[in-house]
């Protein structure tokens, strides 16, 4: 099968007056029609960052450094060889305007300030059916927002069109920006942490509707969490980030049932098991990295309980087992037998 | 005098907000509408519900934060509903969810830490002070050099330490923790838990630990209440409450926490409760559960249930557990 996405050498950088952030770091990654890939990862891990990168919406003082996105069989960033003039760049933003929205569509985090509190949810989703269907009357828009608010699984839907943000829970909320982000039929829907402003209960709805909608859709799914939980129910493949860098990355048996890389290894076990009585947790010690100053080698060395003195100097090889790849020294066969 | 160091009698909170300006009668919204509960000494309590079911209300009503509508607040056999705060409030100390809101950007961590000591004359001298400062900072990780430090230069973790620091500064009895990890990364939150864990046991804490997140107060709770718009709906012994949950409620909770297992969390049965949360200010009749309970029969609408001891000190208020 086709990729429907290919990130290769991915790397964002935001210019601050402190320095250079290197927010995402050289990462690597593909995804395949009507698959849910999860990108997990702490804070400042650059989970999100990666995805607002595909989306085009890294604003200043960020920009892609380098590296290329392939979407659909098209380049979304600038071919390597071109100079980033401010024509290539134009030209660039608006083959980026015409697809965002449309084949490629974005959920964000917090539902509460993700809509515009004064104008009714109607409108909002009528703006973006009409913005890449200018052919579409007024009727056959609005039937298509009542379609889509039907297919969220929002009860009354014609009452629900006139009605303004504040009037809906946060999860009805979340599931207006998924009927918003489903209006063009996308290809790719990226969701970033989805459920995380909401309550379990309301979270497993909003899961729930995203398996049901992927498969009736058949779109590719990047959903972007901090919980393992949520990734083991309903990804195929999981690609773990921390420091920008992915560290790992496989089907999600691989990554939850044979995990190679310690900060996997450290997540995992660190989590509170609801089956076990387990007495102690057992942490990753130290702070997550500070960007500004990333060193030389093994992002994850200072935390690492296996650290060698070549994870301190040098950046760790990406070991390959089939479709299960990981960044560590551990796995190479280069490493000193000794440590 | 019995083990209990605190007890709550029917505790209710409401809230009074005006509807519009037009209308004088008052908008009600019962925030804890009569919860009793007491912790035993040296035990932790866990409060689990979804956002706006109390559980943060009830915390800040038990140590005054927020003045009770009734109800009796009893801590170390004393009634401290209506007496002044600063006695009891040495020994009953809160830990707040945001470590970003809750530190004064313009303070040093000695300022912030030292503060409650100062309050309560617990100290005589500055080196004694900075003695005393240095020995907190140790008791929770960080080291004496970040006491003339601001809030900005720490991390969300380091920041809930000092967030803690700041309540151990009064050598409290009594914790109430709310939501502590809930802001913090999976990688932090077991160390702040580890350590919460350690300081329980080599000062014999109490806590009053609130929380969303079910597997993190089953590790760390002897005995868990389930709140539900603002009652506690069930209330037993951890372990009890995960194996053998009573109320369709809790069953629901539990089937729909995440598990980092994708073989085991695929071939789960999920139950999956329709609609969201009922307003606080309007109440269903009845039941509070029964507009998203998938077994409720008409008497569930009639009769509110009791939460009644379904053996061994297992309580549930339903009418069909």
């Amino acid at each position: 099968m086709s990729a429907l996405l290919e990130v290769k050498n991915l790397k964002v950088s935001f210019f601050t007056p402190a320095g250079e952030v290197k927010a995402v770091n050289d990462i690597t990654y593909s995804l395949e029609k009507g698959k849910v890939l999860g990108i997990v990862g702490e804070s400042g891990s650059g989970k999100s960052v990666s995805s607002f990168a595909l989306m085009g919406l890294i604003d200043p003082p960020g920009r892609i450094v380098g590296g290329s996105i392939t979407f659909d069989g098209n380049l979304l960033t600038l071919p390597e060889d071109q100079k980033p003039t401010r024509k290539a760049l134009r030209t660039s933003e608006e083959a980026q305007r015409s697809m965002r929205g449309n084949d490629m569509a974005m959920i964000f985090q917090d539902p509460m300030t993700s809509l515009n509190p004064v104008i009714q949810v109607g409108k909002q989703i009528a703006e973006t059916i009409r913005l890449h269907n200018s052919q579409l009357s007024k009727e056959e828009i609005y039937q298509r927002s009542l379609e889509l608010l039907t297919l969220v699984g929002i009860p009354g839907p014609k009452k629900r069109l006139k009605q303004y943000p504040f009037e809906f829970s946060g999860g009805m909320r979340q599931r207006v920006m998924i009927a918003i982000a489903l209006a063009n039929n996308p290809k790719l829907l990226i969701a970033d942490e989805p459920t995380t402003a909401l309550d379990v209960t309301i979270q497993a709805q909003i899961l729930e509707l995203i398996k049901e909608l992927k498969d009736k859709i058949g779109m590719s799914v990047i959903l972007i969490t901090h919980d393992l939980g949520i990734v083991a129910d309903i990804a195929d493949d999981v690609a773990v980030m921390y420091g920008g860098k992915i560290v790992e990355t496989g089907s999600s048996e691989e990554v939850f049932h044979h995990a190679k890389h310690p900060y996997t290894l450290g997540l995992m076990d660190s989590l509170c098991n609801l089956d076990d009585a387990c007495t102690r947790l057992t942490p990753i010690e130290g702070q997550p990295i500070d960007l500004l100053n990333i060193p030389a080698g093994c992002m994850f060395a200072e935390r690492c309980n296996f650290c060698m003195k070549i994870c301190i100097n040098e950046i760790p090889p990406t070991v390959v087992d089939g479709t299960h790849q990981t960044a560590c020294w551990l796995l190479d066969e280069r490493r000193p037998a000794t440590i | 005098m019995n083990n209990n160091i605190i007890e709550i009698q029917d505790l209710k909170k409401y809230f009074y907000m005006k509807k519009s300006f037009l209308s004088k009668e008052p908008v009600i919204l019962k925030a804890v509408d009569g919860v009793s509960l007491s912790i035993v000494r040296g035990k932790t309590l866990g409060l689990v519900g979804e956002s706006g079911c109390g559980k943060t209300t009830l915390g800040r009503t038990i140590i005054r934060l927020y003045e009770p509508t009734s109800g009796r607040i009893i801590f170390n056999g004393e009634d401290v509903t209506t007496v002044p705060f600063k006695p009891f409030r040495q020994k009953m100390q809160y830990i707040f969810q945001d470590p970003y809101a809750s530190l004064d950007p313009r303070k040093t961590i000695s300022d912030i830490v030292g503060e409650a000591l100062d309050i309560h004359n617990m100290v005589q001298g500055k080196k004694d002070r900075a003695e005393r400062i240095k020995e907190l900072l140790k008791t929770v990780g960080l080291s004496s050099e970040h006491a003339s430090r601001y809030p900005h230069e720490f991390s969300g973790g380091q920041r809930q330490r000092i967030g803690i620091a700041r309540s151990l500064a009064v050598e409290p009895e009594f914790l109430i923790c709310d939501e502590p990890i809930s802001a913090l990364d999976v990688s932090i939150q077991a160390q702040i838990i580890n350590m919460l864990v350690d300081m329980q046991a080599s000062k014999n804490l109490t806590y009053l630990f609130i929380a969303h997140d079910l597997a993190v107060v089953k590790h760390i709770s002897d005995f868990i209440g389930v709140m539900y718009l603002g009652k506690i709906i069930e209330y037993s012994a951890s372990n009890e409450l995960y194996s053998k949950p009573l109320h369709p409620y809790t069953k629901a909770l539990i089937s729909s926490i995440p598990v980092p297992d994708p073989s085991l969390s695929r071939n789960r049965n999920r139950i999956i409760l329709q609609g969201d949360v009922p307003s606080p200010v309007n109440l269903p009749s009845g039941c509070r559960f029964r507009t998203r309970c998938p077994i409720a029969q008409t008497i569930c609408a009639e009769q509110e249930p009791p939460l009644i001891d379904m053996g061994g000190g297992h309580l549930c208020a339903c009418h069909f557990a």
